[in-house]
């Protein structure tokens, strides 16, 4: 029986003394029958091009299947998880991540800590999205197709990040959010599946929430997604404690135009 | 008898052990039960369908015979045996009424008494060691408003919950495939046949034609799993499928084992140029 060794799961201490689970990378092609990371398939080119289009027809056809919508990112992505890649490395901090390889799971997460946060904090604010919105980051899927371990884990880290963007750029899990979102990445990232969620996304909306998006917070999302500092190069994991505030400052992202979660708390409330 | 500690076994391609495989195969079905029918269509272009009609033809059973449809959890066999032997005997009517154009006054007393009976019951018992796939088919079975001369039984297909020589047909549609010991299954369904009773099992063979193998081949590894990605969201089990569709014995060696389980007069019809065969042996 071929399974995980227990090595796989070793971890090691970093310079910061932080010990990090190495989930991607240690792996290598003779131990796995052709697969570079557990949850890899090794896929030929024309198996690829058929996914792609049978998944965005799939997820055309039903907008729920998120699965989909997975397989449709990491088959069109490759060009563009390069660049990403390349952006972290030229970061400080994202050559970091990416030589340490963190995950944003429940496991991963010191939860009681995060609640003890004052408000206005990521790691506050971030479990309070958690918490309304009733998603957990244990339901992001697993990369499959992605025939690269580093952009496999770039991929990955994308998914896991994108509920902290929820969290940072203060817009719910409704339609009108998620397309909000969906603008700010397709600007950031460049996926194809980012762009094409932009594009399609607002088909799906309401007239006044159209009119909303196209009036001011569909801009906003766009100008700061392409002016924005790489946002999958913040070891966000190491910054609960920073107020939301003062991290979008640093990553050069202005407040939303308009506030669609009622709940919102900054810090500058309390002053 | 033999200690099965460390003995391994097939599981597609990896070698597992065997107490694994059973667990493993569950999994496979239970995650693929609800997208079966369309990924099967997906998958033969809808051919399957012609597959599982053929095999009745060749059974060519009668009105009030007893199936044991194993590995059937969605029903498929079965709807088409119950349809098959009730089109069986609308026929056979309309052919005694055709031959009475002049009855004597005892063929009519006859007939009267015959008809209050109506048809023979057919019976079919749906056995799959897969609970989902059970409630899949009974699903299906109420949505076709299918209300006598079915039960559904969770069973594996080598330690049937049956007694000895309860059934006049024995059918697997698809599913000897993926039993754990194949001679064992055979010896299960030699045993729960009555003496005269008909075994059958419809299965992925192997393809004759060297030229289509090679487009079979290409086809199964590189479009089933995508397939089975985009309609089922699940890549592995079809992945499963294929490779154990070349792990299996090929016309042949399947008989030969079917004749070793102790059945006679047995033999096999290619479909599709042996993408599919159907083999048939009797129990004496």
């Amino acid at each position: 029986m071929r399974g995980l060794p227990g090595a796989f799961l070793g971890s090691f201490k970093t310079s910061y003394g932080y010990l990090s689970q190495r989930l991607y990378g240690v792996l290598t092609e003779e131990k796995y029958d052709g697969r570079l990371y557990p949850s890899h398939i090794p896929t030929s080119t024309v198996q690829k091009a058929i996914l792609a289009v049978g998944s965005g027809v799939a997820a055309l056809k039903n907008p729920y299947r998120h699965d989909m919508v997975a397989v449709l990112g990491e088959t069109t992505g490759h060009q563009t998880l390069i660049k990403l890649r390349d952006r972290m490395r030229n970061d400080p901090e994202g050559s970091t991540i990416l030589l340490e390889r963190p995950r944003i799971r429940l496991s991963t997460l010191d939860l009681s800590n995060m609640s003890a946060l004052p408000d206005g904090t990521l790691g506050r604010e971030y479990l309070r999205f958690l918490e309304e919105n009733r998603v957990t980051p244990d339901t992001r899927a697993e990369v499959k197709f992605v025939d690269n371990e580093e952009l496999a884990y770039v991929m990955q880290r994308y998914r896991e990040v994108h509920d902290l963007l929820h969290t940072l750029l203060g817009m719910p899990t409704n339609m009108l959010g998620e397309v909000a979102v969906k603008w700010f990445e397709a600007a950031q990232t460049g996926l194809p599946m980012c762009i094409l969620g932009a594009a399609l996304g607002p088909l799906r909306l309401s007239v006044s929430r159209l009119q909303l998006l196209g009036q001011s917070l569909g801009l906003w999302a766009l100008r700061n997604g392409g002016r924005a500092r790489c946002v999958l190069s913040i070891y966000y994991e190491r910054r609960w404690e920073q107020t939301l505030d003062e991290l979008r400052h640093e990553l050069n992202i202005e407040e939303p135009p308009v506030s669609l979660i009622a709940s919102i708390k900054n810090s500058s409330s309390k002053s | 008898s033999d200690s099965t500690e460390g003995r391994s076994t097939h599981f597609g391609f990896q070698t597992v052990p065997e107490e694994e495989k059973a667990e493993k195969v569950y999994k496979v079905f239970e995650s693929v039960a609800k997208k079966y029918d369309v990924m099967n269509d997906a998958m033969s272009l809808g051919i399957h369908r012609l597959w599982k009609d053929t095999l009745l033809h060749i059974m060519n059973p009668q009105p009030g015979l007893r199936l044991l449809d194993t590995a059937g959890g969605t029903g498929d066999i079965s709807f088409r045996f119950l349809e098959y032997t009730r089109s069986m005997y609308d026929r056979q009517q309309r052919l005694r009424a055709k031959s009475q154009q002049t009855p004597s006054w005892k063929d009519i007393a006859g007939h009267y008494v015959s008809d209050e009976e109506g048809p023979p019951q057919s019976r079919a018992v749906v056995c799959d060691i897969n609970k989902e796939m059970l409630k899949v088919g009974k699903q299906r079975a109420e949505d076709a408003g299918i209300t006598t001369g079915l039960s559904w039984v969770a069973g594996d297909a080598e330690e049937l919950p049956f007694d000895d020589d309860q059934f006049d047909m024995y059918t697997i549609a698809f599913g000897i495939r993926n039993v754990t010991h194949i001679e064992q299954a055979l010896q299960e369904a030699f045993r729960v046949l009555k003496p005269g009773g008909r075994f059958m099992c419809l299965e992925f063979s192997k393809v004759t034609n060297p030229l289509l193998a090679r487009l079979y081949d290409a086809y199964s590894f590189q479009m089933i799993p995508v397939l089975g990605e985009v309609i089922a969201g699940d890549w592995k089990s079809y992945q499963y499928l294929v490779e154990s569709i070349r792990k299996f014995p090929d016309q042949e060696i399947f008989k030969e084992m079917i004749e070793d389980a102790g059945f006679f007069r047995v033999q096999y019809f290619n479909l599709t140029g042996g993408i599919v065969a159907i083999h048939s042996g009797f129990k004496l």
